[in-house]
């Protein structure tokens, strides 16, 4: 047993060592929804380096395009706060409306898409001039936010009122709503601007959108052999730029599905931590990390073997994850 | 931009209508207007031993307004609007008047926060009416307050739905969890209030099902004051053959908060008071439920309970069909909410929705002291072949009713 662990815990590292031409020790940044401590963990070792006081309740974390800097939803502080990541030191808090929940970076590197949970608002700020450019009603408990890559369209999930609202990024006005199912959670574009991934806690699916017309195109509903259907809940969604696969986490349910993106089949359920709800990849998306909830730690999965290698206890209910590339 | 709204919508409409939720309506574009009428007798509180913390006189009222609130702000991006009239009154004659005026006005949609005995009333009288009227039995009810078990088992009335849950789901949750925690032994004692006997006629219904055993049951009927006397009265009062658990039956409060530490034998206190099934308590926070409890503090400065949660979810209810079904006829409106295809999301972390038989929301049940959430029924391991929400309260073998039939 503890052979065999090593010797996975041996190819991980040479799997690492082989990326590590292309990326020096990678770190991921988590944020610890009641700790109000984001910890730091080591992609080389798996080892926390450093668990950093923040702002109350942290939960959507997103790096700046250059990576110097970590944008933190502090939703019980009302704010978005700004982290210097070379000294670890918050340099600078955004007026981000009441209790921000997730958010969006636009490819402009400056506007961040806000959604304020409490206040059905999504706000635009201008991350230079800290300026609050616009506020847009959406629906009731809204959540999820994405910007287009090509940057022409943000969206938005409200939980309550089931809906995917359409943001034109260009007049900061809404123009279209899409009714999905019940209690709409995380938002992902592909590559190409053209299809969103919404994922509907309650309703037990994710819908997949075409961009153009709005409308939904496919729905996918999981199955996992000995989980009740109503603990399928899915939540964060990440697709991979090879465009090959999308990676689900399913809530309660403890895994993440593994989707073909071509056929829309699920190939894999992969088992990972208690509650699973969020993801990131490593840069040359060789490893996927995921937060779960409730057994408070990250488990880290080898994408070239669809396995979870290692998970790495964090904090209490890890909510966001990032990880930088050095 | 307007134009272009719509114009997404109606061909979602379209789509779903191949995929089968959804009903393609030819008015998806014409505003639709709402209204419901919440019609409230006010609760008479009888004088209690356990006076300090008086219950909120709204109950129930504002649940409903905030689900207005919550639908409306759905409602703006497809040009739906809600309306809620709201009637309250003192006596059942005056609360009759009421709905009676409120169907005259053209109004369907009812949420009644009303006893069993005026809900009884108030239903007969608008489903003879609307049986005689065109089109035909066009009429829903929410019930919202009576927690009666007869209710969902044999005094069945057509168009009522329960978002309330009856005292036997409650019983049922607290039961399963004595049996996980192997409290297999209960003292019950009850007070003497109707209500206080239907708790514990559920609460041995409860033990029965789940394999307990009573080994004493009295009922409560000293008239001291047991603010300075419950250390002397309780540990007699409740000297009976040893138990694990002293189950309280004391719906209004009476002396069921002076059992707690006073117990003849060292153990916990459950039922209406210390560890309590509940359909809402301010400590539920999972599942988004932090979102909801917040904004009701906000529109009221108080904590939200179990009966504003009833209202929260019977508006809703009515919400989410019209959102899926994009119309307002009530015929339809029925037909959909008691499908398999509704859902509500209701923040107990699994879809809510009806049963066919009696009307009666199947709803996970809190328990909980007064500062937090000790568990979630149903327990883990007490399976059904259908849904393992029905492991709580009546069941379809055990009712009578067969309410969707009729809808």
């Amino acid at each position: 047993m503890k052979k065999q662990q090593r010797l996975t815990q041996l190819f991980a590292i040479s799997t690492l060592l082989l990326s590590v031409q292309t990326a020096l020790a990678e770190t991921a940044y988590v944020s610890n929804e009641k700790d109000d401590t984001l910890s730091v963990i080591d992609l080389d070792t798996y080892e926390i380096t450093a668990t950093i006081d923040v702002g109350q309740r942290p939960r959507g974390i997103i790096l700046s395009k250059d990576q110097s800097k970590l944008y933190i939803c502090a939703s019980d502080s009302d704010t978005v706060q700004v982290m210097d990541l070379s000294t670890h030191q918050i340099i600078k808090e955004l007026p981000s409306g009441e209790d921000p929940e997730q958010f969006a970076l636009h490819p402009n590197d400056r506007h961040l898409y806000i959604a304020n949970e409490d206040d059905a608002l999504a706000t635009i700020v201008d991350t230079q001039t800290s300026e609050v450019l616009a506020q847009i009603d959406v629906g009731v408990e809204p959540e999820g936010m994405a910007v287009s890559p090509d940057g022409k369209i943000a969206v938005n999930t409200s939980e309550t009122t089931n809906m995917v609202h359409w943001i034109d990024t260009e007049t900061m006005q809404l123009v279209d709503n899409t009714l999905v199912d019940q209690r709409p959670r995380h938002v992902e574009f592909s590559k190409d601007s053209k299809v969103l991934w919404a994922s509907s806690e309650i309703g037990g699916n994710v819908s997949i959108i075409d961009v153009a017309s709005r409308q939904i195109t496919h729905k996918v509903a999981f199955k996992i052999r000995g989980v009740h259907p109503d603990k399928i809940q899915p939540v964060g969604i990440k697709l991979s730029d090879d465009g090959k696969y999308a990676f689900v986490a399913l809530g309660p349910a403890n895994h993440i599905a593994v989707i073909d993106t071509k056929t829309f089949e699920v190939l894999e359920y992969i088992l990972v931590g208690r509650r699973v709800w969020h993801m990131a990849f490593n840069a040359d998306q060789s490893l996927l990390l995921t937060t779960n909830g409730i057994s408070g730690d990250v488990t880290v999965v080898d994408i070239a073997k669809m396995k979870a290698i290692k998970s790495i206890k964090v904090g209490r209910y890890p909510w966001g994850i990032v990880v930088k590339s050095q | 931009m307007m134009n272009k709204r719509i114009n997404g919508l109606g061909s979602y409409f379209l789509l779903c209508a191949l995929c089968g939720p959804l009903l393609l309506s030819q008015s998806a574009q014409a505003q639709l207007d709402i209204d419901i009428a919440y019609i409230k007798l006010q609760q008479e509180h009888r004088p209690v031993l356990s006076n300090i913390l008086p219950e909120a006189s709204d109950a129930g009222q504002r649940g409903a307004d905030l689900a207005l609130q919550d639908s409306n702000t759905t409602g703006r991006f497809l040009k739906q609007s809600f309306h809620l009239k709201t009637d309250i009154s003192d006596t059942p004659e005056e609360t009759l008047t009421r709905i009676q005026s409120r169907y005259a006005q053209g109004i369907r949609l009812f949420i009644f926060d009303l006893p069993a005995g005026a809900l009884k009333t108030a239903s007969a009288w608008l489903n003879k009416a609307s049986l005689n009227s065109v089109p035909a039995d066009d009429v829903l009810i929410f019930n919202t307050r009576a927690k009666e078990n007869a209710l969902r088992v044999d005094q069945c009335i057509s168009n009522v739905l329960h978002t309330i849950p009856s005292r036997a789901m409650l019983a049922d949750a607290l039961a399963q969890w004595l049996k996980e925690k192997r409290l297999n032994k209960w003292l019950l004692i009850k007070g003497s209030t109707e209500g206080d006997h239907a708790y514990a006629q559920s609460m041995q219904r409860a033990a029965k099902r789940f394999g307990h055993k009573i080994v004493a049951e009295k009922q409560w009927s000293f008239d001291t004051d047991l603010r300075r006397l419950a250390q002397k009265e309780m540990p007699l009062f409740t000297q009976t053959e040893e138990y694990d658990v002293v189950v309280v039956a004391d719906e209004q409060g009476d002396f069921g908060e002076y059992v707690l530490y006073n117990t003849w034998y060292p153990r916990p206190v459950v039922g209406t008071q210390g560890l309590t099934p509940v359909a809402w308590h301010r400590v539920v926070e999972q599942w988004g439920a932090a979102q909801l409890q917040s904004r009701f503090e906000k529109l009221t400065g108080r904590w939200m309970n179990s009966q504003d949660y009833a209202s929260w979810l019977a508006v809703r209810s009515i919400a989410e069909a019209v959102t899926r079904t994009n119309t307002t006829n009530t015929t339809t409106l029925k037909q959909y909410i008691i499908s398999d295809k509704f859902e509500l999301a209701g923040f107990k972390g699994r879809k809510l929705n009806f049963r066919t038989w009696s009307g009666q929301l199947r709803q996970p049940i809190p328990l909980v002291h007064p500062r937090s959430l000790v568990s979630q029924s149903p327990q883990a391991g007490f399976l059904h072949p259908s849904s393992e929400l029905d492991t709580l309260g009546f069941d379809a073998p055990e009712s009578q009713c067969r309410l969707a039939e009729r809808f």
